[in-house]
């Protein structure tokens, strides 16, 4: 998409990830890369989804994006354990450019520790990021 | 804008850029479009139709006077002396221990003036190199001409129709460099390009440049980013200095013994032709990755050697790239196992260039 947009409904790490927790169930996340993001690395090409599993840790990167030009760290916003990934990125890897917060997520995970939400940032205080 | 951003150099175009909506990045200490409206669509632009770049940011040296063509066969890996009046030629510059200093074309605009186009990053060292070796000549100028032109390439199986149609006369064939009006303003087209492409490079003086490139837009060519012309010239195999050719590599482990002439007597030419005759420990190499994964430029070969170069192919579609290999390992057909960021990649090498027009 050429417009940016920030879904108020996310929570967002500076580090240009978002975060959406399950409504029915609070240690379920979805977790993707912002607007920002994907229109600072361009058309994204390549995009290997982490092992079922995983285990991450908030603020570490756990996997990469990549365009034509270059390779960005996917940060993890929070922390817990891979339960899905999205396939379809994975086959079709500029879902992520079209559609960063729907059909462009990237994994699920079981949260282990759902009260680092607090430390997140919401729209307004991340858009403050971007402005400087 | 940062402190940073506003020291960047511009070029004449910078505003055409800005309009056009362009992505800006340093490049080499100019502030440069890396992409437009995508890296992908602008080089299938240039593939399929017609792609127009700034590449105003590269040096010219004018080398003039009647000692002219000596000093460049002094300063020049190839045969200064085949280059006709408005002619063209493609060679490296070489220390004497035959690290290459710059990769240049060079063309013969009048009987003893020449221009030769050099690389951002290397224009002030070639500028000190070719004026310290002019030093005991009296019948050479050498003068830094960067300021006089602007310098489009305008590339693709359409570019020399889209051009022509601005031009007073027919253009110079492939590998001539020849004056004419375009659009009412005297250009010096030159029939040479980085994309693996027919097309044209225009050099005009910077006034010139914003009107031809829009003119050259609303016929139909499409604004191209350093993006695209970096995946293009990867397809076809041209090197990029500073990541394939360096001072810490010769031109025959580049594979550019062809046009490295040794008995011109150019600096570095023993150590060229001990090179050739003896052979080199590692040659680059073209290779596409089997499989997922993109190798990229330092990234290591297990085994022995480094990629120089590497990006997804926008038409192959699959990870391809340059690399320094051991010889032994440099038959295409080669398997090499590169170390992706810790992750093995299965790559082959191949025949240059990797993308050929007609497969």
């Amino acid at each position: 998409m050429s417009q940016a947009s920030y879904p108020a409904e996310l929570l967002y790490h500076p580090e240009h990830d978002w975060a959406r927790i399950s409504a029915e169930d609070p240690q379920l996340a979805t977790f993707g890369i912002t607007w920002y993001a994907q229109d600072a690395l361009g058309e994204v090409v390549f995009f290997e989804a982490p092992a079922l599993g995983t285990k991450l840790a908030k603020d570490a990167p756990y996997t990469e994006v990549e365009s034509v030009k270059a390779v960005s760290d996917v940060v993890a916003p929070m922390s817990g354990e891979v339960v899905e990934v999205n396939e379809a990125v994975t086959a079709n890897p500029g879902i992520i450019n079209e559609d960063p917060y729907d059909q462009g997520w990237l994994v699920k995970v079981r949260l282990s520790d759902p009260s680092e939400r607090e430390s997140l940032l919401d729209v307004a205080a991340y858009m403050a990021t971007l402005a400087g | 804008m940062s402190s940073t951003a506003s020291q960047l150099r511009r070029t004449p175009l910078f505003d055409c850029h800005v309009a056009a909506g362009a992505k800006l990045v340093d490049f080499a200490g100019w502030e440069m479009p890396v992409q437009y409206e995508g890296v992908i669509a602008e080089h299938l632009a240039v593939r399929e139709s017609c792609g127009i770049f700034d590449v105003s940011h590269m040096g010219q040296i004018e080398t003039s006077g009647a000692g002219a063509q000596g000093l460049l066969q002094r300063l020049l890996s190839n045969d200064v002396s085949k280059i006709g009046p408005g002619g063209a030629q493609y060679s490296v510059m070489c220390r004497e221990d035959g690290g290459v200093l710059d990769d240049l074309f060079t063309y013969r605009i009048d009987i003893d003036r020449y221009l030769t186009i050099t690389n951002a990053s290397n224009h002030t060292r070639d500028l000190a190199w070719w004026s310290a070796q002019a030093i005991e000549l009296d019948d050479v100028q050498v003068s830094d001409s960067i300021e006089q032109w602007a310098m489009l390439a305008v590339q693709g199986p359409l570019a020399r129709e889209i051009v022509q149609a601005v031009s007073d006369r027919p253009l110079p064939a492939r590998m001539r460099a020849e004056s004419r009006l375009l659009a009412g303003a005297e250009v010096l087209v030159c029939g040479t390009g980085y994309t693996g492409e027919d097309g044209v490079e225009l050099l005009c003086a910077p006034e010139h440049a914003p009107e031809l490139w829009d003119e050259l837009v609303r016929r139909g060519a499409t604004p191209a980013g350093l993006g695209a012309r970096d995946t293009l010239r990867l397809e076809v195999c041209f090197h990029l200095y500073g990541n394939d050719l360096t001072v810490e590599r010769g031109p025959i482990e580049a594979g550019l013994g062809w046009c490295c002439k040794e008995d011109t007597g150019f600096i570095g030419a023993d150590a060229v032709h001990h090179a050739r005759m003896h052979g080199t420990a590692e040659q680059l190499v073209a290779f596409a990755v089997e499989g997922p994964g993109i190798a990229r430029q330092g990234n290591p070969i297990v085994g022995g050697g480094e990629v120089t170069s590497g990006t997804l192919s926008p038409c192959l579609h699959t990870g391809i790239g340059l690399a320094y290999v051991p010889v032994e390992r440099a038959e295409p057909g080669t398997e090499l196992e590169i170390d992706v960021r810790g992750k093995m990649r299965r790559a082959v090498v191949k025949d240059k260039p990797l993308y050929r027009k007609d497969s």
